[in-house]
């Protein structure tokens, strides 16, 4: 790395400064306040605060609702990851093919990513909606009834599909330009090793895609945890009976529905743990190098 | 081991550009043929053709007598080496020459001994472990040859694979690649655009120019009797000397000739010589130098031995079985 001499010492930090205002103010001090929070506890006014030590976690780890929120944040995740990446990488796998039509194809797919999840909630909330959306009219034509309004599962369908359908072309774009840096030579070369289209897929494609497919997991499990509250707040809110309350969404549910600010900032600082571990096994894996 | 029949390919790209056209080969077994010619000739295209990789337009290839246009590459039974070696770089080099054989079901006991004997051959035992990353070019290219030997295949195709190479490691290697093409006795078709690689490689050349077979020979019958202008100028280092025949008018034995080629080392000094050379520069070669200077208005390249005179003009002669005559529009020789 190239090294600048700065010889007034001042210089760096009055450089630096602004960047650390904004962190200093948007992410230090509420993480900071958090913490403090997450260890008092507030009477019915917010007029005094006590120290409770840790019974604020303990709640939590006593509470079924928090409990579930934690398995139903799991679900969210894993199925918006898998579904995101999957989906993606099968429709990069098809535009590699089409290296020509690449351009038209990869504009297209970039358009969702371009979508606000609170808009991309709304446009599905169009789609799905039980009175007056397509799909649960077109499935119902096929005998399907499909309602997210009273039915769980339905209801994790509907924010599952919303969610990751703004994340595909995210996720799309990087697998394109990492199936472009696979030489054409390789596959031609396996090719001539006696290996079939599928073969060659997971035996070489798949394994050299693998850096990009780490850095994709990591983004993706950390949108679905922590930035798809939009996508929530704009169609099922939580519901029905708690069944798409993820972790974020609860967060804000308890904290500023329910006032309920000692709990809520325990769940953050929770949160917090996870993004940071999140972070740190990302950081170590790409030093390592995954695969090769 | 197999012969390989080209007969009238030609290959047409999306876009229309004719890559080649109307080729005919016929390659016996066990041969070694050299496709030589300049940059964007149709040597990739050719080899590629007849490894299945590229689809074919008109035209047929046949390996072993079998016509092959619509068989897959890994049915044609060739391998083929690139010239970025294509190792699998997540595999260590004993998965990478492996692959090919687990692929075809070879059995466990019969891949090790395989790999074992290709590692012997090819002297890259100490780093079967090794991740291709961590092998300098020249043991990559070793691995390369790996890989296609431990198939035993009926034909192997080259594809320019020593350019990435350095000189010195360049011409040890073509030294390996022609003694473990002869001990094995596989039929071998090698693409380069280096003719001096072409020549020490080949059984028989193939000279190609803009998509066509300019003359398919011994490179000691190309060399002495190429076929057209084109041949003349682009095997032999240094060139051979084109020079228009009114440059040279009191030349004997030119008949009606366009075009005269002498190669360098065919002009000798000599107080008598009918040509007047007027010397413009002389690169120092060691045992010899060349000597750049024109003829009538015609550049020429004379080789002289080092210790020669180097007057301002030099008179020349050269014997009459030395001349090649070609013809002037077409460039096809003449005598
Ligand atoms: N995939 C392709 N699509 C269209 N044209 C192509 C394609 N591949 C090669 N060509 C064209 O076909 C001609 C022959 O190309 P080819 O790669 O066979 O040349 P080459 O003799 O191998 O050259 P080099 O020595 O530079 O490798 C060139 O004009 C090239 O531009
Ligand atoms: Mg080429």
């Amino acid at each position: 790395m190239k090294r600048a001499l700065f010889h007034n010492k001042f210089l760096p930090w009055l450089l630096l400064a602004p960047q650390l205002i904004v962190t200093a103010i948007f992410f230090l001090w509420p993480a900071a306040q958090a913490i403090r929070q997450s260890f008092l506890r507030e009477d019915a006014f917010g007029l005094r605060s006590q120290f409770v030590g840790l019974a604020n976690y303990r709640a939590l780890w006593g509470s079924s609702e928090y409990l579930n929120s934690f398995k139903v944040t799991l679900i969210f995740t894993v199925s918006v990851t898998v579904l995101t990446m999957v989906f993606a990488l099968l429709m990069a796998v098809a535009v590699d093919r089409l290296v020509r039509s690449e351009k038209v194809y990869t504009t297209l797919l970039i358009w969702p990513y371009a979508v606000a999840p609170a808009v991309a909630g709304v446009l599905w909330w169009f789609i799905f909606n039980p009175s007056i959306g397509i799909l649960p009219y077109v499935l119902s034509q096929i005998g399907i009834s499909f309602n997210w309004i009273y039915d769980k599962t339905d209801a994790m369908i509907f924010v599952v599909i919303a969610s990751a359908w703004s994340r595909i072309s995210y996720s799309f774009l990087f697998f394109v330009a990492g199936l472009q840096s696979i030489p054409g030579s390789l596959r031609e070369a396996a090719a001539i090793d006696g290996a079939g289209p599928v073969k060659r897929f997971f035996t070489i494609t798949l394994p050299l895609l693998s850096p990009t497919t780490f850095f994709l997991l990591v983004v993706n499990l950390v949108y679905a945890m922590f930035e798809t509250f939009a996508v929530i707040d704009a169609t099922t809110l939580g519901g029905p009976a708690q069944s798409t309350n993820i972790l974020v969404y609860k967060v804000y549910q308890d904290g500023f529905v329910g006032q309920n600010l000692g709990s809520s900032a325990a769940q953050s600082v929770v949160l917090m743990v996870i993004v940071i571990a999140l972070t740190v096994i990302q950081f170590r894996f790409i030093e390592k190098r995954v695969a090769y | 081991m197999a012969q390989i029949t080209i007969d009238k390919l030609g290959k047409v790209y999306t876009g229309g550009t004719h890559a080649v056209e109307d080729i005919n080969i016929d390659i016996a077994d066990g041969e070694f043929i050299v496709l030589v010619g300049p940059s964007g000739c149709g040597k990739s295209t050719l080899l590629r053709m007849v490894a299945g990789l590229e689809s074919i337009t008109e035209g047929t290839v046949s390996i072993g007598g079998r016509v092959v246009n619509d068989v897959e590459p890994a049915e044609r039974d060739i391998a083929m080496v690139f010239q970025n070696y294509a190792l699998y770089p997540h595999m260590t080099v004993r998965q990478n020459l492996a692959y090919g054989l687990k692929n075809r079901g070879t059995s466990k006991p019969e891949i090790e001994r395989r790999v074992a004997e290709a590692a012997e051959i090819l002297q890259i035992g100490a780093f079967l472990d090794r991740k291709p990353r961590a092998l300098s070019g020249g043991q990559r290219q070793r691995v390369a040859m790996g890989r296609a030997i431990v198939r035993e295949p009926a034909a192997f195709l080259f594809d320019e694979p020593l350019s990435n190479l350095d000189a010195k490691l360049r011409i040890t290697m073509r030294l390996e690649i022609k003694e473990l093409q002869k001990r094995l006795g596989t039929t071998s078709i090698y693409v380069t655009h280096d003719q001096l690689e072409a020549m020490t490689l080949a059984d028989r050349l193939v000279v190609l120019n803009k998509g066509r077979v300019e003359q398919i020979g011994s490179p000691l019958e190309v060399y002495r009797k190429p076929a057209s202008a084109f041949v003349a100028g682009f095997i032999g280092s240094p060139a051979m000397n084109l020079i228009q025949a009114r440059a040279v008018p009191h030349l004997p034995g030119t008949g009606h000739a366009g075009l005269i080629g002498i190669r360098p080392e065919d002009l000798h000094p000599a107080t008598d010589g009918q040509i007047e050379m007027k010397v413009d520069a002389v690169e120092e070669l060691g045992a010899t130098r060349l000597v750049h200077g024109n003829i009538g208005g015609e550049n020429v390249t004379v080789t002289l031995p080092a210790d020669a005179d180097l007057p301002e003009s030099l008179r020349l002669a050269v014997a009459p079985g030395a001349l090649h005559l070609f013809h002037a529009e077409t460039g096809a020789r003449i005598a």
